[in-house]
């Protein structure tokens, strides 16, 4: 167990951050501005992370075509799921993603041979030989520790991440700016008014959720490269709920209110694991579990009752619909 | 085999379709897509093994009383959450997202209280009916006559009495009812108190049926249920009926060796969703759903 003071512990806290800012920049695309309810945000995540794995260890290919291969398929099931669903209405569309999520995490458990099944991607060479796909990555981190003088392994992480972050808020953040962007945020507040233009509301959707899915891939990639091995329950629901609580918190319709809103609630979730003062004192660390996830249920509520714009959302543009 | 596979999807069908009622009415209602029912539905059904087990009483009486239990919950809420909500007129996105956070709140609530340990009801598990081919455990003998007799309840309910036809009026349209001078606060309400009771009943039945169960029982189970929801159309109440049934048939039916050699019974809930997109392919407003949009 960390300490509070712990260096180490808070870097890593910055690196789920940072992958937390990749996932939820995908909710903040399709939804904050195509105005698309994707509650389903974890598949693509699962799929990317799976791809970059079972390309490396089962192909024996190396981790430099593996992950933009995962980015890449990650946004073809995007597209996949898109084409039959985006004309939905938008509850039955939320509803829907969130089984075709529950449908990858469901297959990734029960195709022991494709993906190791329950026991995860350590099983992935097959019973009885652990299976790693990240030494090619560990020693890059290695390479790039000893070039840029950095005092950690945790550190180098942080500031890869970090770097793809920022980079991603950046370039959708320009993207915005472009008669692109304006068409989308068009689509999210009015989507006939940007058909009678003649644009194409369906493709301009199918771009969006492309892309979403693609960055929430890239995120699956970290998170693999991060903890070393991962299972079908690292992507329950519940991890597409924390994206969007995420993209709220910032405030939404703004790419930069995304990496604010990750930092925020990975303190304040790392933070509650020090809660050992009373009421918290009463329980043991079981217990305490539970109890922090009642706390991020009610931070959840009390949101969308007190500020429902987020912190740096603008309320006049997008009161939440 | 094909007749106890046909029996098993209408116990599981059965079961689902009333849990979609209660899904169903309240998104008609109130517009709150409620994710927070299936938490409700695993509530029902911890307070029947607490009335069941600990205190010794009978199934009914548990059963009944778990009923209660989730309408005064449901009614809790409305209050305490829902009605602020809607006073600051929170859209179907709030709402969505604020009843994820409730679903966090409840399951951990009854983790933090009940403990992670399966469960299971105090019923004979070796009671079997035998009818021709098909044979039904006592408990899905139960489930699924107590669900069908509930399902022609709720239909009397709301096709017969006033208090169900102002249900139906106002989720035809809320600001038309109340102009025509119904209470639409009353009705909502009353839907809630209805709601809880059914919730309440499904989660018991759900329970019964799984044989043992945990606090996230509930929680697995609402994706079949809001896919039934979606299959019927949502805010339909006979759609929602309708949907339950037609999956827990299509789900059960599937794994028939007649059938190209059957689905693997692993992938059942997977076929639950390829059924429902199939039909949103064809009819994007579900079966009985109205075209309209939101």
């Amino acid at each position: 167990m960390s300490t509070i003071a712990s260096g180490e512990f808070w870097a890593f806290v910055g690196v789920v951050a940072g992958i937390y800012t990749l996932l939820g920049l995908g909710i903040q695309l399709e939804f904050g501005f195509a105005g698309l309810l994707n509650f389903g945000h974890v598949a693509f995540m699962a799929i990317g992370a799976y791809t970059m794995a079972i390309v490396v260890v089962k192909l024996g290919w190396s981790m430099w075509i593996g992950a933009p291969l995962a980015i890449l398929t990650a946004a073809a099931a995007g597209v996949a799921v898109g084409l039959p669903t985006l004309r939905l209405r938008a509850d039955y569309f939320a509803i829907v993603t969130i089984a075709f999520s529950e449908i990858v995490r469901y297959v990734a458990t029960n195709e022991e041979r494709l993906t190791g099944g329950t026991q995860g991607t350590i099983n992935l060479a097959g019973a009885g030989e652990a299976s790693s796909y990240n030494g090619q990555w560990e020693r890059f981190q290695g390479w790039l520790q000893s070039t840029l003088h950095l005092g950690s392994k945790d550190v180098t992480m942080l500031i890869v991440v970090w770097v793809a972050a920022l980079a991603g808020c950046t370039a959708l953040w320009a993207a915005g700016r472009t008669p692109w962007g304006r068409v989308l945020r068009g689509i999210r507040e009015d989507e006939d008014a940007v058909a009678s233009l003649g644009k194409n509301v369906f493709a301009f959707r199918l771009q969006a959720l492309a892309i979403g899915s693609g960055l929430a891939g890239l995120a699956g990639c970290f998170y693999a490269w991060q903890f070393s091995f991962f299972s079908p329950n690292d992507f329950a629901p519940l991890l597409t709920f924390f994206a969007w609580m995420i993209v709220i918190l910032g405030g939404l319709g703004r790419f930069f209110a995304v990496p604010v809103g990750a930092v925020v609630f990975g303190v304040l979730f790392a933070g509650t694991r020090f809660f050992d003062f009373a009421p918290f004192s009463w329980f043991d660390s079981a217990e305490r579990a539970y109890l922090r996830l009642m706390v991020i249920g009610l931070a959840i509520i009390g949101l969308i009752l007190f500020r429902p714009q987020g912190l740096l959302g603008r309320r006049e543009e997008l009161v939440l619909e | 085999m094909f007749l106890q596979l046909v029996a098993n999807g209408l116990v599981t069908g059965a079961v689902l379709a009333i849990a979609a009622v209660g899904v169903s009415l309240i998104y008609g209602i109130l517009g709150l897509v409620n994710f927070a029912y299936g938490d409700v539905m695993t509530f029902g059904a911890f307070v029947a093994v607490l009335c069941n087990g600990r205190l010794g009483m009978g199934m009914v009486v548990a059963a009944v009383l778990a009923m209660v239990s989730t309408a005064i919950l449901s009614l809790s809420l409305e209050g305490v959450l829902w009605r602020p909500l809607r006073a600051r007129r929170a859209g179907f996105m709030s709402l969505f997202l604020a009843s994820i956070g409730l679903a966090l709140v409840l399951r951990q609530a009854i983790f933090l209280v009940a403990g992670p340990q399966p469960r299971s009801y105090d019923v004979d598990p070796y009671k079997v009916y035998v009818l021709g081919s098909v044979r039904l455990s006592g408990a899905q003998a139960i489930a699924v006559t107590v669900a069908a007799a509930a399902i022609v309840a709720v239909a009397l309910v709301l096709g017969t009495t006033s208090v169900g036809r102002t249900m139906r009026a106002v989720a035809d349209d809320r600001a038309l009812a109340a102009v025509a001078g119904i209470d639409t606060g009353r009705v909502i309400v009353l839907t809630w108190i209805l709601c809880g009771l059914i919730a309440g009943l499904a989660g018991v039945l759900a329970a019964l049926v799984q044989s043992s169960f945990d606090p996230n029982f509930g929680f697995s189970l609402l994706l079949p249920v809001f896919a039934a929801v979606l299959l019927g159309g949502i805010g339909s109440a006979s759609g929602a009926l309708f949907g339950g049934l037609l999956l827990g048939l299509a789900t059960e039916v599937s794994t028939w060796a007649g059938f190209h050699g059957g689905v693997n019974p692993i992938y059942k809930p997977v076929v639950a969703f390829a059924v429902l997109i199939a039909v949103l392919l064809v009819r994007p407003q579900g079966l009985l759903g109205r075209a309209r949009t939101l």
